[in-house]
């Protein structure tokens, strides 16, 4: 899909900032909507929520460099968060950071050469009681294994052919 | 397996969410029809007589914090629910959340009529999206009900209430930083004075509380004070509390026990034991901020001041366990490096501070430590603790500190060999 927000998204954030005394707290709406439907946030994102918002493309970009979750460069379609926090860490999550890195063929940051898959790490997803875990989207997969972690990357690069 | 009371978890299945039908059929909402019968000043005394302390790390009474709200001033209030769970260890929140929803909302409803809010929002973490989707749901059911929105119960209290999602930042946890996030700004923390009691979120009076605390609200107003402290198992405790286990047990749920159940009766029963038939080497107590514990401490009860006089901090009582192979350098390195990511940049010492730490720890895994570099160490923790604008970089020198009180053999060890002394090879 290659629009930034639909019509109906488009409707809703400018009603929303006319009724809101603080549209600026939409911003990271406007931006996961944006992701949502590109995958990632271009300048042409980072201006459009401007737009909407009555904001600096600047005011927009200071706030989307800040989080993790919120992609300004390109990534692949799916984007692997695995968790290296202390509980994950503690039951063999750098195994799992080293098996994924040799399975996919590439490092931390980068996407594979199908466009499939961006590998990054994470802090904590909250999912400390099945650790180690990772996060797909906003999918959460807990209990790991090297099996686990297999039967996951296929039922994921299956979805998102 | 568990048959302390449950407050907070009753209505818990496992794989499933109560909604308003379940939650109503055990006594969901009476604590909003008695608060509403009583003056917002007598719920918040209530509160107050219970013992109540906030339960999202720092244990501040939060009926001293509500005392401090001007609740009865007239103009725009706000309620805001910390639920930007993000502490490695700690998961309390989120299992709250994907097992009753609720619990939350009805707490809030009645927190909003204590404080006279009008506006609440709840700040949610990026990774808790099915929690922000249940909460939707709990929100418009409440609504549906007639316990939220307009004339709420026919007693002409009328409050909102918002599900604000975020994008991912440890920080965005921090009071100020949140309403900072919350407002679509930079999530720095931000300077105190003034308090967010006097001028928090769009400059208006603000309480920020974390879900748990929030969760409690109802059942104190509907059972009284008396009965919130009697859950306790400590004389100074109050209430149930919701531990999360992690780390090297055989068992690692999330469970709700009376405040003060020791640290042992954790390990042994309620996780089952360290596994591989191991056993404990340290523990953190109250997630990836506080300073371990070890085996010696295995008889303290997990309460805030007994938890303090053995060195740590009671803080989420997410309690993660490390076995006896565990090298303590590398376990601290992995902390502090959560940390040193994780910090907002905004002031020096901990932007800067944290990855010179993490620096020197990595020096001493790898075996190329000296002793210079333990009183280097020393120095930082001395430069980092109470020189920021937030407890951040404060709570990331909690583990070095008690690394070098505790673990001080193991990481001479380090130096002495030129190795760790756990790995093999």
């Amino acid at each position: 899909m290659d629009t930034l927000l639909t019509e109906d998204q488009l409707d809703h954030f400018r009603t929303r900032a006319a009724e809101i005394p603080h549209p600026r707290e939409l911003v990271i709406d406007v931006l996961r909507a944006i992701q949502g439907n590109r995958g990632w946030v271009p300048d042409e994102g980072v201006e459009l929520a401007g737009e909407i918002l009555g904001l600096s493309p600047l005011q927009v970009e200071e706030v989307a460099t800040f989080y993790d979750k919120i992609f300004r460069l390109p990534v692949g379609k799916r984007v692997i968060h695995l968790c290296d926090s202390i509980c994950c860490w503690s039951r063999g999550a750098e195994d799992l950071y080293n098996y994924l890195q040799e399975k996919l063929g590439i490092a931390p940051g980068e996407t594979t050469v199908d466009g499939v898959f961006t590998l990054l790490p994470t802090c904590c997803l909250g999912a400390c009681g099945e650790a180690p875990a990772m996060m797909i989207g906003l999918t959460t997969y807990g209990h790991l294994t090297r099996e686990r972690v297999d039967e996951i990357l296929e039922m994921e690069r299956a979805s998102a052919s | 397996m568990n048959d302390t009371p449950q407050v907070l978890f009753k209505n818990r299945r496992p794989g499933e969410t109560a909604f308003l039908k379940e939650y109503g059929k055990t006594g969901g909402y009476e604590g909003l029809r008695k608060a509403v019968k009583m003056s917002p000043a007598e719920v918040r005394e209530t509160v107050k007589a219970s013992g109540l302390r906030g339960r999202g790390g720092a244990g501040f009474s939060t009926g001293l914090k509500w005392s401090f709200f001007p609740a009865d001033k007239p103009g725009e209030k706000y309620l805001v629910c910390n639920a930007d769970e993000m502490e490695p260890g700690t998961f309390k929140d989120r299992e709250l959340l994907l097992a009753d929803p609720h619990q939350l909302v009805e707490g809030m409803i009645v927190a909003s009529y204590a404080l006279q809010t009008q506006v609440s929002y709840i700040f949610i973490r990026y990774a808790y999206e099915q929690c922000a989707r249940n909460l939707e749901r709990a929100i418009a059911e409440a609504k549906e009900a007639g316990f939220l929105g307009k004339d709420i119960l026919g007693t002409g209290f009328s409050c909102d209430m918002y599900v604000h999602r975020s994008a991912g930042r440890y920080i965005c946890g921090e009071e100020t930083a949140l309403l900072n996030a919350l407002e679509g700004l930079r999530a720095n923390p931000r300077s105190k004075p003034p308090f967010p009691a006097v001028r928090g979120l769009f400059g208006q009076p603000t309480t920020v509380n974390n879900v748990e605390t929030l969760a409690n609200i109802q059942h104190i107003v509907a059972h009284g004070p008396d009965w919130f402290r009697g859950l306790a198992r400590t004389k100074e405790g109050a209430g149930t509390k919701l531990y999360g286990l992690s780390g090297h047990l055989n068992r690692t749920p999330c469970l709700e026990l009376p405040i003060g159940t020791t640290l042992r009766e954790i390990v042994e029963e309620h996780g089952g034991g360290v596994w591989k038939g191991r056993k404990m080497k340290a523990c953190l107590p109250g997630g990836a901020s506080t300073p371990y514990l070890s085996a010696e401490h295995l008889d303290v009860p997990l309460d805030f001041e007994p938890v303090e006089q053995a060195g740590s901090r009671f803080g989420t009582a997410g309690v993660t366990v490390f076995d006896q192979t565990t090298c303590m350098v590398e376990a601290t390195l992995n902390l502090n490096n959560f940390f040193a990511r994780e910090s907002c940049g905004w002031c020096t010492p901990c932007r800067d501070g944290l990855p010179f730490v993490s620096w020197l720890l990595q020096k001493i895994e790898r075996g190329e430590g000296t002793m210079e570099d333990i009183g280097t160490l020393q120095d930082q923790l001395r430069n980092i603790t109470g020189t920021t604008f937030c407890a951040l970089a404060q709570g990331a020198v909690g583990p070095i500190e008690s690394l070098l009180r505790l673990f001080m053999d193991e990481v001479v060890d380090h130096i002495k060999r030129g190795r760790c002394p756990l790995k093999t090879g």
